[in-house]
């Protein structure tokens, strides 16, 4: 079967998608930098953020906000807008996609002027009774909303698509980002009613008080799934990029769309798994969602197989004998393929991310974990880890397509995320073994644990602190690296020839070398079903639980004082 | 689905079947658990702690904005402590070192765990939780000590 693997994108599309890559970019450079901070806070190293003012707490929230909600989803919202019509050859109604873009930006904007004149110091979780501006709210939901706007374009394309194409396949990589948007639009109508119906009267004072255990079961309803929304983009990637970038094929056609379908299924019944060591939750609940955990886990592991098998194919196709051979023969410091390294090296991470969040995810076990510094080690090797890579790789790759330019600094491009990599492991490796030596997580243990005059002293922890520290500085220079080839493409002069109406694009689609009917995985219809009854089965007695043990609602307070902000 | 594909797939299972296996031993065989909900304990306000049995203690602490209260707890060897936590503003967590408890702390709810302290020594335990400008000073300890005759604390609320 030949295809053809271009279309021709709207000039007002191509527009939109290299403003909804490169704005998204400026601020998870913003994001990073208080990353940076962090590490510096950490280790005692700096009081007060030198440029942008405010204490580490501050820096926390712009680093989490701006890097795990903002960033992500931008990029899920500029995959799917790339690759949908791309797949179906079909273009989408450019005005809902703007109207899309406009509310996100002015969401996030929003959102981080919040947080950056330090009225919405309350970290990424916004847990109540801690109370942010009501415009912090706001801007949160003005994102959400714009990115069900994107989605809601994509459907109806896709169902002219169908109705045109009976009994065909639906390309992989649009079954992958729809599931991506399916698990998010069920997971966010949790964190809107607890916005919208909790946070947001109540931090604008037309409610007292707020039931504090329900809004944040209602925020981890949304809050594990979020972590598959974050993934699944590059899970779309792994499938359908990487084995025609490495040379070859994707093993198998059939387990990509029954790992997409087993995420629809499995990512939201698992929320409690957050709240281990939370009250008024009962601990048979938690171990169901902990059940349903490691379902969740499986696909995980059949997409490791897959994509191994796809590479072993390609490295075969070359001529790799043995056993081992074909790891090695791969496009590891090929600059024309500089994109390899960033799926690749995302993957070989998340093994580590992977086994983590078994233990995490591991009922009794989490009590050693908990809330320590193990934490964000654990999810740096996730959603800075695989997800950022791949996300950092497909920015650039789309940039050079909507913009119809030439990637610069393609050696540049092919190293940061070598760089990155080392730094990441140096750096969680210091956040998760001081974790299990006790370090808690969200301290600024600079000020306390890390200082040799505090009574708090912890000499025990210096080590991994400044491991991060050096973890940190490294993991920056690599990101820099990229900011340069990714900046540099951006502002680089059009080739004249190429300066035209519309950007045909290209992506390297990967055909399948075991292409299975599958006829039971072509409909979400029957995974939808069966998801909203686990989630309904799974999430009931909780609820229940909550609200049979809460006692009193919590009046709103400051982060800088121990008094109410009402009486 | 062709042979090593499959293999794969029931080996996965079969891993994820297996680290269940261990999670159900230690709660059943070994009794370590995670909260529960508990719904038969009246709401406190103060910290309080007593004798229930021999070696036995009930510890009713308060987590508040930035300490908890007591923040200092002296027991003997081997007491076994039946552990309550609160909160009276905003959520905090509270995990002690080198012991299987952590507990969130949030308000209007109580959360519970039995500890026990065989060996002497000081365990610290350290808000975990953001809760404010001054978090990272939150914390306190159990001392456990050979010889002690009667439990004390410091950091309480004075009563």
């Amino acid at each position: 079967m030949t295809q053809d693997y271009t279309f021709q994108f709207s000039k007002s599309s191509k527009y939109l998608n290299a403003t909804l890559l490169i704005i998204p970019m400026v601020l998870l450079f913003i994001g990073i930098y208080g990353g940076l901070m962090q590490t510096f806070f950490r280790a005692g190293i700096i009081q007060s953020d030198p440029f942008v003012g405010g204490d580490y707490y501050k820096g926390l929230t712009f680093h989490g906000v701006l890097n795990a909600i903002v960033f992500t989803t931008f990029f899920a919202v500029a995959l799917g807008n790339a690759l949908i019509p791309y797949a179906l050859k079909k273009n989408l109604n450019t005005k809902i996609a703007w109207a899309s873009g406009i509310l996100m930006l002015g969401g996030s904007v929003l959102a981080a002027i919040m947080i950056l004149v330090g009225e919405a110091t309350v970290l990424y979780t916004f847990y109540p009774p801690m109370k942010a501006h009501p415009l912090f709210y706001v801007g949160l939901v003005l994102l959400v909303v714009g990115s069900w706007l994107a989605s809601y374009n994509w459907v109806p394309i896709y169902l002219e698509w169908r109705k045109e194409n009976l009994g065909k396949k639906t390309p992989l990589s649009v079954v992958g980002m729809l599931t991506t948007f399916i698990i998010w639009f069920i997971a966010t109508l949790a964190v809107a009613v607890e916005i919208l119906f909790m946070l947001l009267p109540w931090s604008m004072g037309l409610v007292d008080e707020i039931n504090v255990m329900l809004a944040r079961t209602l925020f981890w309803f949304f809050g594990h799934p979020l972590v598959y929304f974050w993934l699944l983009p590059a899970y779309v990637m792994y499938y359908v990029f990487l084995p025609k970038i490495s040379g070859g094929k994707l093993y198998s056609d059939m387990a990509g769309r029954l790992v997409f379908m087993m995420f629809i299924l499995f990512s939201i019944p698992v929320g409690t798994h957050h709240q281990y060591m939370d009250p008024a939750i009962g601990a048979q609940w938690k171990l169901l969602h902990g059940i349903f955990t490691f379902a969740v886990a499986l696909p995980s592991l059949i997409t490791a197989f897959t994509i191994a098998a796809s590479l072993e194919y390609s490295a075969r196709l070359r001529g790799s004998k043995g056993y081992f051979n074909w790891l090695w023969n791969q496009p590891y410091f090929d600059k024309e393929k500089w994109f390899f390294p960033y799926l690749i090296l995302g993957l070989i991470i998340f093994i580590f991310g992977g086994i983590g969040g078994i233990v995490n995810a591991s009922y009794q076990m989490n009590t050693i974990v908990h809330n320590t510094a193990w934490i964000p080690g654990h999810f740096h090797l996730t959603v800075a880890g695989p997800v950022l890579l791949a996300f950092l790789g497909g920015s650039l790759y789309l940039i050079g397509q909507f913009m119809n330019k030439e990637i610069r600094l393609k050696s540049w491009a092919m190293i940061s995320p070598y760089v990155y990599t080392i730094g990441l492991f140096i750096m969680s490796y210091g956040l998760k073994v001081g974790g299990l030596k006790g370090m808690p997580r969200r301290t600024n243990t600079g000020a306390s644990y890390a200082n040799p005059d505090s009574t708090l002293f912890q000499p025990d922890w210096v080590f991994y602190i400044d491991l991060s520290v050096v973890g940190g500085i490294i993991m920056f220079v690599g990101i820099v690296m990229y900011l340069v080839s990714f900046f540099g493409t951006v502002f680089a002069k059009a080739d004249p020839e190429t300066r035209e109406e519309g950007a045909t694009v290209t992506f390297p689609i990967s055909e399948s070398l075991h292409d299975e009917e599958a006829k039971w995985l072509r409909n979400f219809k029957p995974y939808i079903i069966i998801a909203i009854i686990l989630i309904v089965l799974s999430y009931t007695p909780v609820i229940y639980d909550v609200l049979q043990a809460t006692y009193e609602g919590s009046l709103p307070f400051s982060p800088d004082s121990p008094v109410p902000l009402r009486d | 689905m062709d042979k090593s594909e499959k293999l794969a797939l029931n080996l996965s299972g079969l891993l994820l079947l297996v680290f269940f296996g261990a999670i159900m031993y230690a709660s059943v065989a070994k009794d370590i658990d995670v909260p529960t909900c508990i719904t038969d304990m009246d709401p406190f306000v103060t910290d309080t702690l007593f004798q229930t049995a021999p070696d036995t203690y009930e510890l009713q602490m308060v987590a508040r904005m930035w300490a908890f209260q007591p923040s200092v707890v002296r027991l003997p060897v081997g007491s076994t402590v039946d552990l309550y936590v609160t909160s009276q503003d905003i959520i905090h967590g509270f995990k002690i070192d080198r012991k299987n408890v952590n507990l969130m702390a949030v308000p209007g709810t109580i959360n519970y765990m039995r500890v026990t302290f065989d060996e002497p020594g000081e365990y610290l335990f350290a808000c975990h939780e953001f809760c404010g400008a001054a978090h990272h000073t939150m914390a306190g300890r159990f001392v456990i000590e050979e010889r002690l005759d009667e439990p004390e604390v410091e950091g309480d609320m004075g009563l």
